[in-house]
């Protein structure tokens, strides 16, 4: 019984028990002398038990209250080093919360779909493509031939033009088959989805929205189910509106239509178009593995099948979280590591802090000690005041990553079912009060601890020389431990720097100022006629030819690095290279206007432009890269060559510069281009000219009203899109790049600057603490270039032990995210002697404060001080 | 401390408070004495646990209403090793302060006819 109450005494302070606990007990002891019968004694017992929960938390409470008062008092009374410890952990903190909130919501936190770790995403695998869109015809196969899967359903991209809901708009949607969303587990938020029935050939329009389209497009309006529109001057009726965080499968899709497969026609039979996106649900049970086994059983079945399609075409399962580029993650890994680069900074720096105050305040602590303060209540003071301060530097640190967040958001990819932007949301604050508390509870009870051992009478003798040589080495160890992560930091961030720059210095081939770029796609089938895709143009482009200003303008099929597509085999006639062993049979095929290069800058090597009078009737021709004249006739005159592509012979009547079709970063296909005139009625839907290019010595922003109003007299119902420079396309490429440049570069400064004051701080500790000694030195005649020398080799000493170390680690993390850095090499010297030489830098600059106040230390004073 | 403290920020008192103070006013009590105390005065109403007596016992001590005694009653009366507690004459004032707000209480009270006595 008696036992049981003391168990419930340990609620107490250990504080409080220590005085009062005996007494306490006695009573109690009486109490339940006193308590006659069970029902008595259980009364008693329950009494008890809320009586001492209460009056715990409420001692608790009290000892808190005071401890917060006297850490307001003390911390007031050294405000800069309250400010300095706040900072440096809202610096680590920060850093950390906003990696991880970027980190989590790309590749960690769970897709916003049910039970999201059982989708998969499949993909033909053939030779050359690790990754290829199924056929509809395969899709139907592995759809009936496998056992792992509860569900199966394909998606296309479909964009398409919106008419008769105010401006014609260009939207960017997806068709998907009726059992893709039900598969996913998502509802709409209004209305239903997609029936079996309305996914078939001839079936009447139906219309999904985005939550996002139906409040721009429609206001919000909650009627609009059953509402008819027109997309491609065709009637759909909205069936349903999606939920507001609902993105497949990217954030830009708009809206969803059903497939409707052409059942009876060219789509269930062709094994060669390929362009569904699959995604399949595991049956309970299934393992990837398993998944992936009986798939390879499937496709060899097939491939047995239809030896001449499906030759060589196997089957690739992913789990759909995984669909991340790898680039995307290691850009995310360096980040985060780099923000545990700066915690651990961090941490140090503090610890160092910390552990620096606390010998100074071993006479205060001494006191207390003498004065009957327990160690208990000592060291739960110095962890309350350290709490206070991780705390205080937490919610900084929130508020850093909120700041920084917009920044990150751009290294959150386009490809992912997910928002535009992580938010600070319970997640990431759960995240940051862990770190913070971490931090604050293990550099609180680290150097408390440390401080309550030696409170003795001793720390009260020995003033404030005490703290031997032990600590001094520990604190060594950290600041070398800062020295090498922000070496780490700055040969990582210098290599990230080099690589952006290599890129951003490649030629993409064409010249990028004064372009203005546009889209209109022309809807089919009222476009389907090549005479009226011509007549469209023609009006289009000898108006804005016409306009001030401009020089120059075309039309082509698709722009550079905006499409990295369009891909189609070469057959050259009477070729001199032997095809099998180069391997390589594609180019990358456009459509284009006369003036195209002109208009872009590509330069001309020979031959001449594609022209009007290259039409059906005419010859067909070609211009192609240089790239394309190396692969197929080196060292030959490539003009009259001919070489079939797209159905047809043609011939080459001029060569260009190679532009970088697939971006700055990746080898592109060599390039062909055709004149737009030159396609049958009704072929190749996917190819005529869409994108307007306008070479002008005007500004954008007065161009583009004009030009709208040129396109809207061509076709009152005809979209306008995505309106860039070509200067914004090129810049895009490094978009995510040079955030994370900056963002690893911000990280590399504060743990450069952090490192500094570690250094800084720890030689002034030691100057201070070896005044005596100094002064003796000074008094016996020491030079005070002597002095400067001492203090700053000890500095030195710290700082070539953390460059040694770090330049080890920095070139691993080099090697590690070599696939970031576009050819530089991880062990770039420039990049290691810049952040060689700014280390050096930094312990010349932060030992040379302490060396002054070293210098002029008055020997006399000093001595005598004792 | 230079100034003494004043008593007016502790007034009001909790009631716990105040009767500790009344119990330990004539004469040092222990820890049990006082809630003996207390219950006597209160006809058993206000039964004072060991929680709620030694939090604020030592409440009080730091506030400096009271104070632990140095000198003990006879060794025979003293049964076992407790800690005996006496009124400050600081915790005299607060007291005497709490004691005038009630009584400035009850009096407005039985101006308006809501307690007995006369108006």
């Amino acid at each position: 019984m008696m036992r049981f109450y003391d168990l419930l005494l340990r609620l107490y302070p250990a504080s409080f028990r220590a005085e009062y606990s005996d007494d306490m007990r006695a009573i109690w002891k009486r109490r339940r002398r006193d308590a006659a019968g069970p029902p008595a004694v259980a009364a008693l017992w329950i009494a008890t038990l809320f009586e001492v929960l209460f009056n715990a938390a409420a001692v608790h409470w009290d000892i808190l209250r005071q401890d917060l008062r006297y850490t307001a008092r003390t911390l007031a009374r050294s405000p800069g080093f309250a400010l300095t410890a706040m900072l440096v952990l809202a610096l680590g903190v920060g850093a950390n919360t906003a990696a991880f909130s970027v980190t989590d919501f790309v590749l960690i936190r769970p897709l916003p779909f049910s039970a999201p770790d059982r989708l998969v995403k499949l993909w033909e695998k053939v030779p050359g493509y690790s990754e290829m869109e199924l056929s509809p015809a395969n899709y139907v196969d592995w759809k009936k031939m496998s056992k792992s899967f509860d569900g199966m359903g394909a998606y296309f991209g479909a964009s398409v033009n919106l008419v008769g809901q105010g401006d014609p708009e260009r939207l960017e949607g997806a068709a998907i088959t009726a059992d893709l969303f039900p598969l996913l587990g998502v509802q709409p938020a209004m209305g239903r989805l997609f029936t079996a029935a309305e996914d078939h050939e001839g079936a009447p329009g139906t219309l999904l929205l985005s939550y996002q389209l139906w409040q721009a497009v429609f206001g919000g309006d909650a009627g609009v189910i059953g509402r008819r529109v027109n997309l491609d001057n065709e009637p759909y009726e909205v069936i349903g509106v999606m939920p507001r965080d609902f993105h497949f499968p990217s954030r830009n899709a708009e809206l969803w239509m059903p497939t409707r497969f052409q059942e009876h026609s060219d789509d269930f039979r062709d094994r060669n178009n390929n362009y569904l996106n699959v995604v399949a649900r595991l049956k309970p049970g299934v393992s990837l593995d398993q998944a992936r086994a009986e798939m390879a059983v499937v496709t060899a079945q097939l491939e047995r099948q239809f030896p001449k399609e499906n030759h060589q075409t196997a089957a690739s399962v992913n789990l759909l979280r995984d669909e991340v580029s790898q680039q995307s993650r290691l850009l995310l890994l360096a980040l985060s590591g780099a923000a545990i680069c700066v915690l651990l900074i961090a941490c140090a720096n503090l610890a160092n802090l910390l552990l620096a105050r606390g010998l100074a305040r071993q006479r205060e602590l001494a006191v207390r000690a003498a004065m009957g303060a327990g160690r208990e209540r000592l060291v739960r003071q110095l962890v309350t005041e350290s709490l206070v301060l991780a705390l205080a530097g937490g919610a900084l640190g929130v508020l850093v990553a909120a700041a920084a967040l917009p920044l990150l958001a751009r290294l959150v990819p386009a490809t992912l079912p997910i928002a535009q932007s992580p938010s600070i949301d319970l997640r990431v604050l759960i995240f940051a009060g862990v770190i913070t508390g971490l931090t604050g509870l293990g550099f609180g009870v680290f150097p408390a601890a440390r401080a309550c051992r030696q409170s003795g009478f001793r720390a009260l003798r020995d003033g404030a020389r005490a703290g031997g040589g032990r600590k001094e080495r520990l604190r060594s160890v950290l600041v070398i431990a800062e020295v090498t992560a922000s070496v780490v930091l700055l040969v990582s961030a210098g290599l990230l720097v080099r690589a952006l720059w290599r890129i951003e210095a490649t030629d993409p081939g064409f010249r990028t100022d004064g372009v203005l770029t546009l889209r209109t796609a022309l809807p089919w089938p009222k476009y389907d006629q090549t005479a009226r895709r011509a007549g469209f143009y023609t009006q289009v482009l000898s108006a804005v030819r016409a306009l001030p200003g401009v020089s120059s303008a075309a039309y082509i099929s698709f722009l550079p690095m905006v499409m990295r597509g369009g891909i189609w085999p070469v057959i050259p006639n009477g070729n001199t290279v032997d095809l099998q062993r180069s391997g390589a049979h594609t180019a990358s095929l456009r459509f284009v206007t006369p003036g195209f290069f002109a208009t872009l800058g590509i330069p001309f090597h020979r031959g001449r432009d594609v022209a009007e009078a290259d039409s059906m009737d005419a010859p067909f021709v070609a211009v192609v890269s240089e790239s394309f004249v190396r692969r197929y006739w080196p060292d030959q005159d490539p003009l009259g060559r001919h070489f079939t592509m797209a159905f047809h012979d043609r011939m080459v009547v001029g060569v260009v510069g190679d532009i970088r079709v697939r971006g700055l970063e990746r080898n592109s296909e060599p390039q062909v281009y055709l004149p737009y005139r030159q396609v049958p009625d009704g072929w190749l839907i996917y190819y005529p000219p869409k994108d307007l290019v306008i070479r002008s010595a005007a500004a954008a922003g007065t161009l583009l009203p004009a030009v709208r109003r040129i396109i809207r007299r061509a076709d009152p119902e005809q979209p306008v899109s995505d309106v860039r420079t070509m200067a914004d396309i090129v810049e895009e490429q490094t978009a995510s790049r040079s955030a994370q440049v900056r963002v690893l570069g911000a990280f590399a400064a504060i743990a450069f600057l952090l490192a500094g004051v570690g250094i800084h701080g720890l030689l002034s500790f030691a100057v201070s603490r070896r005044t005596q000694e100094i002064g003796v030195r000074i008094a016996l005649g020491a030079r005070p270039g002597g002095i400067v020398r001492m203090i700053v080799r000890q500095g030195a000493l710290l700082a070539g032990a953390g460059v040694a170390l770090g330049i080890a680690l920095a070139y691993a993390a080099g090697r590690a995210m070599e696939g970031l850095l576009a050819g530089v090499r991880p062990g770039d010297a420039v990049t290691f002697a810049s952040a060689i030489g700014l280390c050096l830098l930094m312990t010349v600059l932060g030992s040379l404060l302490p060396a002054l106040r070293a210098v002029r230390i008055d020997a006399i004073a000093a001595i005598r001080a004792e | 401390m230079t100034d003494t403290p004043r008593p007016v920020p502790l007034v009001p008192l909790t009631p716990a408070t105040f009767h500790i103070l009344l119990a330990v006013a004539v004469e040092d009590r222990h820890g049990y004495a006082i809630i003996q105390d207390v219950a006597a005065r209160t006809g058993g109403e206000l039964k004072l646990s060991a929680g709620t007596l030694y939090r604020s016992i030592q409440r009080m001590l730091e506030q400096g209403l009271i104070a632990e005694t140095q000198d003990r009653p006879a060794p025979e009366l003293d049964d076992e090793r407790r800690r005996y507690y006496r009124i400050t004459p600081f915790g005299a004032a607060v007291a005497r302060a709490e004691a005038r707000r009630l009584t400035l209480l009850v009096k407005m009270a039985r101006d308006r006819g809501l307690a007995a006595g006369t108006a």
